[in-house]
């Protein structure tokens, strides 16, 4: 006999897709990435998103950034090369704009922040630990778009001690679940994700794009205004999924795994290697409502496998 | 739903390389002006991986229209989708025309297929027909393959003003130049005059470099001007922020501020 799965909007669920990172308990592992979704308002009206884990906010910065010159934006292929510059409104415009907006989500928030200095990441830190419905921070350290001043290299999360300094200073500063986002742009992504870990981390997002450019050979020129971006979608998956095994098998909190998840197949790869939760990010440029129909994929997928609990399946692949 | 499944009704060449493709109207209801666009899902495959944006080119109860040029793997992938196949859009999206009736000179203004919403325009700001000389249209294109719709727009009752930059057909020289002769002839007579504010508005679209020299004609009639620009997006709806365009008051979206802009917000 065939099992009918229970109609949509029901709460009880065929199989258990509850995951916990930290102290966050997601109703199931499907997460709007940082940068792909705003602040939720946008894309709602072709998403029910209330039926998902989490949305993860644009990273919101102390001060308002403008974002780097146009074209911000092209396609690559099998892949979008973005250079969007951190564009937001800043912590205040966060604090008044979006969090009333937030607040009347059901879902938990994930705030997404990051600073050039440790100083802005305690202030942000301590800003958004105090709004209700944010219930985790992504500490954006992998932002291939823009220049912090507390490192020497390009990024934050290149520089290991810089990771720590970071990671701790924010364990003492805030009680919720606390997320770094790494970078895939390194020699060991283990020894930085093992760094985050000694330094209180509840968990790793990862990756965050891929530093990369594009050129004109008509005008001879970058394609992007800001010359070099960094390139999501399909064409990093491969890459990705690697970055998660690694680390994975390297640390005990949990990986929130993400890069070029496009449907079902793609994220329960994510959730085999690893991944106690995944993001979905370019595929909502490409369909909004991409994230439901992963989520929907997954869950036929446990069925079909007479899988009854997500968890069993995380890291369930074995070399 | 914004997002709906639209079945094609025709995807016809009109040019060497041009194409009018025509399907289902998804919601009668649904107010759809000129200017606003759709964002459509080309193929199934992840190359082109984007949804490329096309203007709406024509509005009728039963379907819709957009004309595109073939210029990269997306449009050219789009010509070859036939009749009855099933297109994944989203739309209509952004921010049309603020079509104004009162004045008495209208003036579009297309670089190449920058035609496709000015022909949706004018079907609004005068329906069902144009009184003679109150509309004209201005078309620029490199050569005279690149020249469409000219013959739509003489239909409607529009004086149709032709520039290419080879000379095969109209004016050899830019388009702008037939838009400035256009401008002093109307131009009164004994005094040399302007006819005063709010006589002509121009509407354009087409290459950034057209524009920009239509609203260096604008302004220094200090003519009212509304222009519907391009640019590379990603996620068409507001969130990505990636189709930025500077304004005089920060950076602005194409998508969703956009695509029409009053030209004096532009910062050139």
């Amino acid at each position: 006999m065939v099992k009918k799965r229970p109609r949509r909007g029901t709460t009880r669920v065929p199989q258990k897709l509850k995951v916990k990172i930290g102290k966050l308990e997601l109703e199931n592992p499907v997460i709007l990435a940082s940068g792909t979704a705003g602040f939720g308002r946008e894309i709602r009206e072709f998403l029910d998103i209330e039926r998902l884990g989490a949305i993860v906010t644009k990273t919101i910065t102390l001060h308002k950034k403008e974002g780097n010159p146009p074209p911000r934006v092209v396609e690559a292929p099998w892949g979008l090369l973005n250079s969007i510059g951190l564009a937001n409104g800043g912590i205040k415009d966060f604090m008044f704009e979006q969090v009333p907006f937030l607040e009347s989500l059901r879902i938990p928030v994930i705030a997404s922040i990051s600073g050039d200095i440790l100083d802005e990441f305690i202030k942000l830190a301590e800003e958004v630990s105090r709004v209700g419905c944010v219930r985790a921070i992504e500490v954006n350290l992998s932002c291939p778009n823009v220049i912090h001043k507390g490192t020497r290299l390009p990024l934050l999360a290149q520089d290991r001690t810089a990771v720590e300094k970071i990671v701790s200073t924010l364990r003492k500063t805030t009680e919720k679940t606390l997320i770094p986002k790494l970078s895939p742009n390194v020699t060991d992504i283990k020894e930085i994700a093992k760094a985050a870990e000694g330094a209180g981390c509840d968990a790793v997002s990862l990756v965050n794009t891929y530093p990369a450019m594009l050129v004109d050979i008509h005008t001879m020129r970058p394609r992007l205004g800001n010359v070099c971006g960094g390139l999501s979608g399909p064409c990093i998956k491969p890459l990705a999924l690697k970055c998660v095994w690694d680390v994975h098998s390297a640390i005990d909190v949990p990986v929130i795994g993400m890069g070029g998840i496009m449907d079902a197949d793609d994220a329960i790869e994510f959730i085999l290697c690893g991944s106690s939760a995944v993001q979905v990010g370019t595929a909502n440029f490409v369909n909004p409502s991409a994230s439901l129909g992963i989520l929907e994929g997954i869950e036929q997928y446990m069925a079909k496998k007479g899988i009854a609990d997500i968890m069993d399946l995380v890291g369930a692949a074995k070399a | 739903m914004k997002q709906f499944k639209a079945k094609i009704i025709s995807n016809r060449k009109i040019a060497p390389e041009h194409y009018i493709l025509s399907f289902k109207r998804p919601e009668k209801e649904r107010r759809i002006e000129p200017g606003q666009f759709f964002y459509v899902k080309i193929s199934d495959s992840y190359r082109p991986l984007l949804r490329k944006p096309f203007s709406v080119h024509k509005i009728s109860g039963y379907s819709i229209e957009i004309l595109y040029k073939t210029i990269g793997e997306g449009t050219r992938a789009l010509s070859k989708r036939k009749k009855g196949d099933i297109l994944d859009m989203m739309g209509p999206l952004g921010k049309g025309f603020d079509a104004v009736r009162r004045h008495k000179k209208v003036m579009l203004v297309g670089g190449g297929h920058g035609v496709a919403p000015l022909y949706a325009l004018a079907k609004q700001l005068e329906y069902p027909a144009v009184p003679a000389g109150r509309l004209s249209i201005f078309i620029g294109a490199r050569t005279k393959d690149h020249i469409v719709c000219d013959k739509k727009f003489r239909r409607l009752g529009a004086r149709v003003y032709i520039a290419t930059d080879d000379g095969t057909r109209g004016h050899k020289g830019f388009v702008t130049d037939l838009l400035t002769r256009k401008i002093l002839g109307s131009r009164d007579k004994d005094t040399g005059e302007g006819r005063g504010k709010g006589h002509t508005a121009i509407y354009a679209c087409g290459p950034k470099e057209m524009l920009k020299s239509v609203w260096k004609v604008a302004r220094r009639y200090g003519i009212p001007c509304q222009f519907s620009l391009e640019e590379y997006m990603a996620c068409g709806i507001g969130t990505c922020l990636g189709c930025a365009v500077k304004t005089q008051s920060g950076y602005k979206l194409v998508c969703k501020d956009g695509p029409v802009f009053d030209a004096k917000e532009i910062v050139w």
